[in-house]
């Protein structure tokens, strides 16, 4: 074995495995969702669109993202800056910012249940503060904006760690001198972070904001733990098409609008926050 | 901070002080946002099936094991939890036998269509990856893979592959040439070289990547529901049965899916920030 062909048998078995897994099932989802029995068309489409449903399920996913992933930016900088500033026990609170990190959206939307369940946490302390008389329904659909905020809250909690993480990371590359070049030219903290923190963070948030946009427009299992079908979600109206109401066809529909938004957002991330050449660290 | 504040001769000790003590109880606001939730978790499923639909509640656990009794012995719950383990084990196992040579290869060779790769690994990222298991799901019943943890452990494998590769891309880099190169002058052949030098310095790295991979696995809930129906995994069957099972059983569930996850995210904590890290660039 020379070093000619080893690079390209290591690749083999990734490279296979990706296009068989990732490339293939792609095709087969564009397929499915433009063709009826061998030929083109744009019926699964219109079968979507002309859902009811799919208006409210597109803007509902969309503002949820649109809400979500900009307040978790403002979260993970601040905690991202608090790590930052930490001397004392710094590894303990860094562990348990990153601990949501690890868990699924299921058992968050399962945590965040326990506080608004009729029965929860949260009634519990109203009733006991004496705020109101009787436990309420938060979660039901006379209440869609409070199946909306659990939803929220539920997101921040979860997944702002992934994005202070990165963020974190990227602070770490941003060399000392330039702070105390600032220092020096009387820059104050404020100053500091608007005009040496945030632009050399920018490949950092670029790619907190990619990964977090997509995955708020996955935004699924919390949806159903809180609030079962009452705020119907992309993904939970794709899992629908395709088991509930059996047309794989509008299920692919479906996940091609997901994936369409995916990269529009993953196209426009890369376009406002490109860094300029020969900025690099 | 401090030098900033020493700018500032005047009242330095009571500014400081009283910044100190606002920062302080930000870190602890911002701990508690993290714990809260999980310990409410904890006290629901460490409450008996009548407190946990009991109201109002106290938030202290009564250690009544009534709840995981439950949970534990419901119909299902223990073949899921069985499923959940041999599904991520398969997962771990694959992304690093599959992730780990190229990641090597990456790190180690110049070679047409590296980039290339590197592109296809990237490009991943900007897919909403669950829904692939829609076609991948007919394709599976084509080769008699369906319902099978063999066959979602493939698709989990697709989830955690471009971090395998990328992971193990910046530990083997982290490993100078020259250690591998001396080991080949004192007559070692490449593998042994890699066996002998290379292998034990990156064990820990590859441990972390693996548990990263175990947990990305564990966590799942899209493609895990698609794929299982009758070899369901923790996560497809607490999804399935949101809508009818009771609360502690949720509860129950919930808890199980966190308590492993926390486990992970401790044992590979060192290692997080070194893993997105490269996830920046």
């Amino acid at each position: 074995m020379n070093s000619k062909t080893l690079p390209y048998l290591l690749l083999a078995p990734a490279t296979v495995f990706l296009a068989v897994f990732f490339v293939w099932p792609f095709l087969q989802i564009a397929y499915l969702a433009f063709t009826t029995e061998g030929g083109f068309t744009l019926q699964h489409f219109e079968t979507m669109a002309g859902n009811w449903k799919f208006w409210p399920t597109f803007w509902n996913t969309i503002i949820l993202a649109a809400i979500v992933v900009p307040l978790q930016l403002v979260m993970a900088l601040t905690m991202a800056q608090v790590v930052a500033k930490l001397n004392t026990a710094r590894n303990t609170i860094l562990y348990i910012f990153t601990i949501p990190l690890g868990l699924s959206d299921l058992a968050a939307g399962i945590i965040w249940l326990a506080i608004f369940e009729q029965s929860g946490f949260l009634n519990s302390m109203l009733v006991g503060l004496g705020v109101v008389e009787r436990p309420i329904l938060f979660l039901g659909y006379q209440n869609l904006w409070v199946i909306f905020v659990a939803v929220i809250l539920a997101e921040l909690w979860r997944a702002t760690a992934i994005v202070m993480v990165i963020l974190v990371s990227g602070m770490g590359l941003i060399p000392k001198e330039y702070y105390e070049a600032a220092e020096v030219f009387g820059a104050g903290p404020w100053q500091r972070f608007v005009k040496v923190t945030l632009p050399m963070l920018r490949p950092s948030i670029q790619t907190a904001l990619i990964l977090r946009t997509i995955a708020a427009f996955e935004v699924f299992a919390v949806v159903v733990a809180l609030g079962g079908t009452t705020l119907p979600v992309l993904v939970g109206e794709t899992f629908n098409w395709q088991f509930a109401l059996q047309d794989r066809s509008v299920a692919a529909a479906y996940a091609l609008v997901i994936l369409a938004i995916s990269i529009a957002a993953t196209l426009v991330f890369l376009r406002l926050l490109r860094t300029p050449k020969g900025a690099t660290v | 901070m401090s030098a900033a504040a020493a700018d500032r001769p005047r009242a330095v000790s009571d500014i400081g002080a009283a910044g100190k003590f606002l920062f302080w109880a930000g870190v602890v606001l911002l701990c508690a946002w993290v714990l809260v939730p999980i310990y409410l978790l904890v006290v629901n499923t460490l409450s008996s099936t009548a407190e946990v639909t009991a109201f109002p509640k106290t938030g202290i656990p009564s250690f009544d094991l009534g709840s995981i009794q439950f949970f534990l012995s419901f119909q299902g719950v223990l073949k899921a939890l069985w499923n959940s383990l041999l599904v991520a084990v398969l997962t771990m196992v694959l992304s690093i036998a599959i992730g780990a040579p190229a990641g090597y290869a990456l790190s180690r060779f110049e070679f047409p269509g590296k980039a290339t790769f590197r592109m296809l690994v990237l490009m991943t990222r900007a897919f909403p990856l669950p829904l692939l298991a829609l076609p991948i799901a007919v394709m599976f019943i084509r080769v008699g893979l369906d319902d099978t943890p063999v066959g979602l452990a493939l698709v989990h494998t697709t989830l955690a592959i471009p971090f395998s590769v990328l992971i193990t891309f910046s530990i083997f880099s982290g490993i100078p040439l020259e250690l591998e190169e001396a080991a080949w002058t004192l007559g070692c052949n490449r593998l042994q070289a890699f066996g002998k030098v290379v292998l034990p310095l990156v064990l820990p790295g590859i441990t972390a990547s693996a548990i990263f991979a175990f947990t990305i696995s564990w966590n799942e809930v899209f493609a895990a529901s698609v794929l299982t129906v009758q070899n369901r995994t923790l996560t497809a069957f607490l999804l399935q049965s949101l809508s009818v099972s009771p609360l502690h059983l949720r509860f129950a569930g919930g808890a199980a899916l966190v308590i492993p996850a926390l486990i992970f995210i401790f044992a590979v904590r060192k290692y997080m920030f070194a893993m997105w890290g490269i996830a920046n660039r």
